[in-house]
């Protein structure tokens, strides 16, 4: 008897039960039920949910190992130096890196979807409901934008937040107004700050006081935003080139720091269909917009070279893709089907804003120069307004065509009464 | 209760559950959010809003028969503002760095939406006996749910609770803090206070379903 079989046997023998999602859900998630989804507001097609969300985890599985050879990476360079005659195969492709990492990061992972889940199966089970979905790609995103040395009791709380607060109370998968990622990665830095910023949290081991090799120094790795909201630009140069920014040999949350490999995973996502890419590119246009504009003022000197902006302002505008969370949050998170724009001109807008505000966030925020989860959160909560106001455009155009159609036959009284009507 | 009929019994126990002016009515949630970091804050508040409403709610209604309609507004200003002056001045002059805590807060008392909806709704048509026992009633609505989001945000938030450590010392790393648990920030900022406030009406709709609007 196959797997699959002993699974449906299993779920027959729950039917009814009260614990009949939480087998359903199993047996659903390891093989494509016969049926496809039913509701929400997500594309149907022949796949169900549980496929596409499966497509967005395989894209994001390359950014999760190579965030677990960067863990390492990281850590290494802090205790003996960033290596002079850097080798990708000889520095960074090492099983030391990949373990030290995967030690660290998998049990983020483990968490993320352990409590998530756990939440999910409560919940479905006290509605008396298929467990829904949602989670699945949730769970994946939450390690993947949390510095490395989270601690794991953190994540839990902020997990259980996340799912009942930001989406359980709304009615649950394809009915939540924030992405829950994101709640959760707020919460996170609103309740615990001093895990979420500064220059300890970032390399795994520098908040318990290793130390660098032969002295007494405890590691730190600042980001590259970091070094420039503190205005060491030229320490921050002589650290990292902009091929280490490319392909993320620097330190970040976990999963955000290769803009190559999330642009891959970009790829694949336009190409299977299942991300909007009116939403990416028009979140690029909107940083590299509003990046423009401060290369702009500083380029006319409206601004002091003293002033604590000025050296995120002077960043090189189409650079601010290269680092942080921006391209990780456009390309995983904007595009979010549930909590993004639903019309094809909403989209657009709702993109070019996220871009846009995330650059302003960033450079203007003073206790932490990263504004990409706040930007995206703030037009969640606007995404339904755009897509109101894009709708009824829409309205008002085909209305003034309608009044301006001649319509045949020749105008009679019938079709007089049929246009008021209508109107 | 034998003291109070059951009709007037009712005028104090229903605005303490069903007919919460914050959870039900969703009245006065500005100072609930504002001062509710602090229990201690949320008591001297409860108490001060109880002595506003109780005294407010007879003087309003001894008064109902005299005031002219197109100025009662104005008139239920005169006495609610006297009121709240008195509480302000009792405070500094007592509690003078609770005062200075709860700040701008006990001034805008005066417009404290369920201050001047019980006048308005209630003591204008109703004896002094009455109004009394409504005003209390609400009052006593109000603050228990300040009390409640006070004593989960200070113990989240500070790990204290009217000041004293409850869950050690998070300097020193004593009692809770010794395990690695840190005070949660966000319990801090008036967001939290929305949060909890959500929950509880959640709670509170969850265990009688009679509360729920029809969709």
């Amino acid at each position: 008897m196959g797997l699959k079989e002993k699974l449906h046997q299993t779920k027959l023998k729950y039917q009814g039960k009260k614990m009949a999602p939480a087998f359903n859900a199993i047996h659903t998630f390891l093989y494509a039920p016969n049926e496809t989804t039913h509701s929400g507001s997500h594309v149907r097609g022949a796949d169900d949910l549980k496929r596409t969300m499966n497509t967005v985890i395989m894209s994001l599985v390359p950014c999760l190992i190579f965030g677990m050879f960067n863990a390492g990476y990281q850590q290494y360079a802090a205790i003996n130096g960033f290596p002079a005659d850097f080798s990708i195969m000889e520095h960074f492709l090492t099983w030391d890196n990949f373990l030290i990492g995967a030690a660290t990061i998998l049990p983020l992972v483990v968490v993320s979807y352990g409590i998530g889940l756990a939440v999910e199966f409560v919940f479905a089970v006290i509605k008396g409901h298929e467990v829904e979905e949602g989670y699945l790609v949730t769970g994946m995103l939450v390690p993947l934008i949390v510095p490395v040395d989270t601690p794991l009791w953190m994540l839990a709380i902020a997990v259980i937040f996340g799912v009942v607060i930001g989406k359980e109370v709304f009615g649950g998968t394809g009915m939540n107004i924030l992405n829950p990622a994101l709640t959760i990665r707020a919460f996170l830095f609103f309740a615990y700050p001093t895990w979420m910023s500064g220059d300890k949290v970032w390399v795994h081991g520098a908040v318990d006081g290793v130390t660098k090799a032969g002295s007494t120094d405890a590691i730190s790795g600042e980001t590259v935003l970091g070094y420039l909201a503190q205005g060491n630009t030229a320490e921050m140069a002589q650290k990292y080139d902009l091929a280490d920014m490319f392909f993320g040999f620097i330190p970040g949350s976990v999963g955000e720091t290769s803009t190559f490999l999330i642009l891959l995973g970009g790829l694949f996502l336009i190409f299977s269909k299942i991300a909007s890419w009116r939403i990416m590119l028009s979140a690029v246009l909107g940083s590299l917009a509003m990046g423009l504009i401060f290369n702009g003022i500083v380029a006319a000197e409206w601004i002091p070279e003293y002033s604590k902006f000025y050296s995120l302002m002077s960043f090189e505008y189409w650079q601010h893709l290269l680092v942080g969370g921006l391209a990780f949050g456009i390309v995983f998170m904007a595009t979010d089907p549930v909590t993004g724009s639903q019309t094809n001109r909403g989209k657009w807008i709702y993109g070019f804003l996220i871009g846009f505000m995330s650059v302003m966030i960033r450079v203007f925020n003073p206790g932490y120069p990263e504004g990409v989860f706040l930007a995206i959160l703030l037009m969640n909560v606007f995404a339904p307004t755009i897509d109101h106001y894009v709708v009824r455009g829409n309205i008002k155009r085909r209305m003034k065509r309608l009044k301006n159609a001649t319509i045949y036959p020749k105008v009679t009284e019938g079709a007089e009464a049929l246009k008021t009507e209508t109107v | 209760m034998a003291l109070l009929s059951k009709k007037d019994a009712n005028l104090i126990l229903d605005p303490l559950a069903d007919n919460n002016p914050i959870t039900i009515q969703v009245l006065g949630i500005c100072s609930a959010l504002a001062i509710t970091a602090e229990l201690k804050a949320s008591v001297v508040m409860a108490i001060s809003v109880i002595f506003v409403l109780g005294v407010g709610n007879v003087v309003i209604s001894l008064l109902r028969n005299i005031i002219p309609s197109k100025i009662r507004i104005i008139v239920q200003l005169i006495v609610v503002a006297t009121l709240v002056i008195v509480v302000d001045q009792v405070l500094k002059a007592f509690a003078y760095e609770l005062s200075k805590t709860l700040a701008v807060f006990v001034g805008l008392i005066i417009t404290n939406c369920i201050i001047m909806g019980r006048f308005e709704a209630f003591a204008l048509g109703n004896g002094p006996w009455r109004s009394f026992l409504d005003g209390i009633g609400n009052a006593l609505g109000y603050g228990v749910i300040l009390i409640i989001v006070g004593f989960f945000r200070e113990l989240l938030g500070s790990g204290t609770l009217f000041g004293m450590p409850v869950l050690g010392d998070p300097i020193a790393k004593t009692g809770l803090y010794a395990t690695g648990y840190e005070n949660n920030g966000f319990m801090i900022i008036p967001p939290a206070a929305l949060i909890v406030v959500g929950i509880i009406i959640w709670v509170q709709r969850s265990r009688n379903k009679a509360l729920i609007e029809e969709a």
